[in-house]
């Protein structure tokens, strides 16, 4: 079962940038799927096809379709995709910072209405994040870096959904948290959520990924199973920093090799 | 000290505490405007101008559904509001709508276009001479140890309070109003959360238009109160929400009070005392307060201050 179906996707921006040149990727039931790329490749950009907020940045998808468990979505509005059971966590996190901790929890809940529910999953988001128990009541905003991408993790699970995308959560932390949200995202998923895993961090992304993709300038460019990934000479080289003879300046290597690698 | 001595004299006891409450009074309807500029401020981040025509409306619908329909007094109020309300939800729909994701800049040049129309029309429909809404509270006063308060400033204060305590339930504990205020602080993420903007928008909006209408209700009242200028009297409510801090509901409340006695106190002594400052300073004393308040404070009194790790 396909629990997110991106097919040939194509977004332009204010009527004239081309960004996402045709993608395809499918988030299988029960797995977590990595994305990688660098600045600019067109991660974000594709997640918000999928999320439906390309409109707040005058973005239009053109061609293609994104489906939710079988459902089209294309050009459902944001709200109703949340419904449907689609929920993200930004990149830089995006907390209301204003808000305490609990009304940021009670806000990822906006589309469920049952009581029941809300509870159940508040209880469960606490119990996976102890540190936010603790601090409730504090202002969101000064929480630190980790505590943050915490709370926008809970946030995003208080919807309870089916599907969950994270747009580089490792940004900005130091490795140890790094490496904690890394084990929150493979628990998640082992709770049955289906993962979108966003990442520049290579290396931590495909720890725990099942499978991978790599976008590069609007397309992808090459896709496998994540550990195979994690091998790849290509990936080692472009997006772990490791070459054979250890590591060497991006300026060496000449961009038509990696076209001819990748392309064909 | 001496030289003020005999000035001071001349103002009794009682006529400052007659003034003092007089100014409770006053301040308590400018609250009231200005609890409908901080929910639209809450919510959409804009400062409504248009707050100013739908005070307008709210008076000259009160006057139509009671003198005109002869409809129930009281009954016209609640009628009044649902009118405010109405307003506000339209407005939104066939306007503010198509301007969202604007800058708050044009979003703020709209509202003031639509305090000009809206005041037009008002001419249009009813004229412009002054009317009498006739309310059965003008002319009835109750005295307490010797201060004479009247039934319609008695009514404009319970207002006050009921709508204040109203809005910080709704703020604190409904959905909608933490939706307001997590779409105010960001929108885009907001959306993220499944929050429909537009929904957030339209009751913002909405309202707006209905604690308008009331404010407007509580400057109709009295002998031939209403009137086209009615609209720029909201702008007199402007210095109140900002000194209060623009997304505050307490803050508006007490920066209309603080706003209604430097006023009325003002006006006391400016004969006095202020004799080289023309003959209406009290029309420029709130603004001079808003000043000298944002100079010490400048988010206002009660004011969300910007939340920054440093």
């Amino acid at each position: 079962m396909t629990a997110l179906g991106v097919s040939n996707v194509e977004v332009v921006y204010n009527e004239v940038v081309l960004v996402l040149r045709g993608v395809s990727l499918t988030v299988p039931e029960g797995q977590i799927v990595a994305l990688l790329g660098a600045n600019g490749a067109g991660k974000t950009t594709l997640l918000r096809a999928i999320t439906g907020l390309l409109d707040v940045h005058h973005g239009r998808v053109t061609k293609g379709s994104v489906s939710l468990s079988g459902a089209d979505i294309t050009r459902a509005d944001p709200a109703k995709r949340v419904k449907a059971g689609l929920a993200q966590v930004m990149e830089g996190r995006r907390i209301f910072a204003e808000l305490t901790v609990d009304e940021n929890l009670r806000t990822g809940a906006m589309s469920r209405r049952n009581r029941e529910a809300f509870d159940d999953n508040r209880a469960r988001v606490l119990e996976m994040f102890p540190l936010l128990a603790g601090r409730l009541r504090s202002t969101a905003g000064y929480l630190s870096g980790g505590e943050q991408q915490m709370l926008a993790i809970g946030r995003a699970l208080m919807a309870s959904p089916d599907v969950l995308l994270l747009d580089e959560p490792s940004l900005g932390l130091a490795p140890r948290i790094v490496d904690q949200i890394r084990d929150i995202i493979v628990q998640v998923n082992e709770s049955g959520t289906s993962v979108l895993l966003v990442e520049q961090n290579a290396n931590m992304a495909l720890q725990a990924a099942h499978h991978g993709y790599v976008l590069e300038h609007g397309r992808i460019v090459k896709d496998g199973p994540g550990q195979d990934l994690l091998a790849d000479k290509d990936i080692r080289e472009f997006y772990l920093g490791m070459g054979e003879s250890g590591r060497r300046s991006f300026r060496d290597v000449k961009t038509y090799r990696r076209r001819k690698s990748w392309g064909s | 000290m001496n030289a003020l001595a005999p000035v001071l004299a001349s103002v009794s006891g009682t006529d400052f505490i007659q003034n003092l409450v007089s100014g409770l009074a006053l301040g308590s309807k400018y609250a009231l405007i200005a609890l409908g500029f901080v929910v639209v401020f809450r919510a959409t981040g804009v400062i409504n101008f248009a707050n100013g025509a739908f005070v307008l409306v709210g008076a000259y619908m009160t006057y139509q559904f009671f003198q005109t329909w002869e409809i129930n007094f009281y009954l016209s109020i609640l009628l009044a509001m649902a009118f405010g309300f109405l307003l506000g939800v339209v407005l939104e729909a066939l306007v503010l709508r198509r301007l969202v994701g604007e800058a708050p800049f044009t979003v703020i040049m709209v509202t003031i276009g639509l305090l000009f129309v809206m005041d037009n029309v008002v001419t249009a429909v009813w004229g412009a001479t002054n009317l009498d809404l006739g309310d059965p509270w003008t002319g009835n006063v109750v005295e307490v140890g010797g201060v004479r308060m009247s039934h319609r400033d008695l009514w404009a204060m319970a207002f006050t309070a009921t709508v204040l305590a109203a809005f910080l339930a709704f703020f604190r504990f409904s959905s909608m109003g933490l939706a307001m205020r997590a779409t105010a602080a960001d929108p885009e993420a907001a959306l993220a959360q499944g929050i429909s903007a537009r929904a957030v928008y339209r009751v913002a909006w909405g309202i707006a238009g209905l604690v308008a209408a009331l404010a407007g209700l509580t400057f109709a009242t009295g002998n031939a109160n209403i009137q086209p200028t009615l609209g720029l009297i909201a702008l007199a409510a402007f210095p109140a929400m900002i000194l209060g801090g623009m997304d505050s509901p307490l803050g508006a409340v007490i920066g209309g009070i603080i706003i209604g006695l430097v006023q009325q106190m003002t006006e006391l002594y400016a004969f006095e005392y202020l004799e080289w400052a023309g003959r209406n300073p009290q029309t420029v004393a709130p603004y001079v307060v808003m000043i000298i308040i944002l100079l010490v404070r400048p988010y206002g009194l009660f004011g969300t201050p910007e939340v920054r790790r440093v």
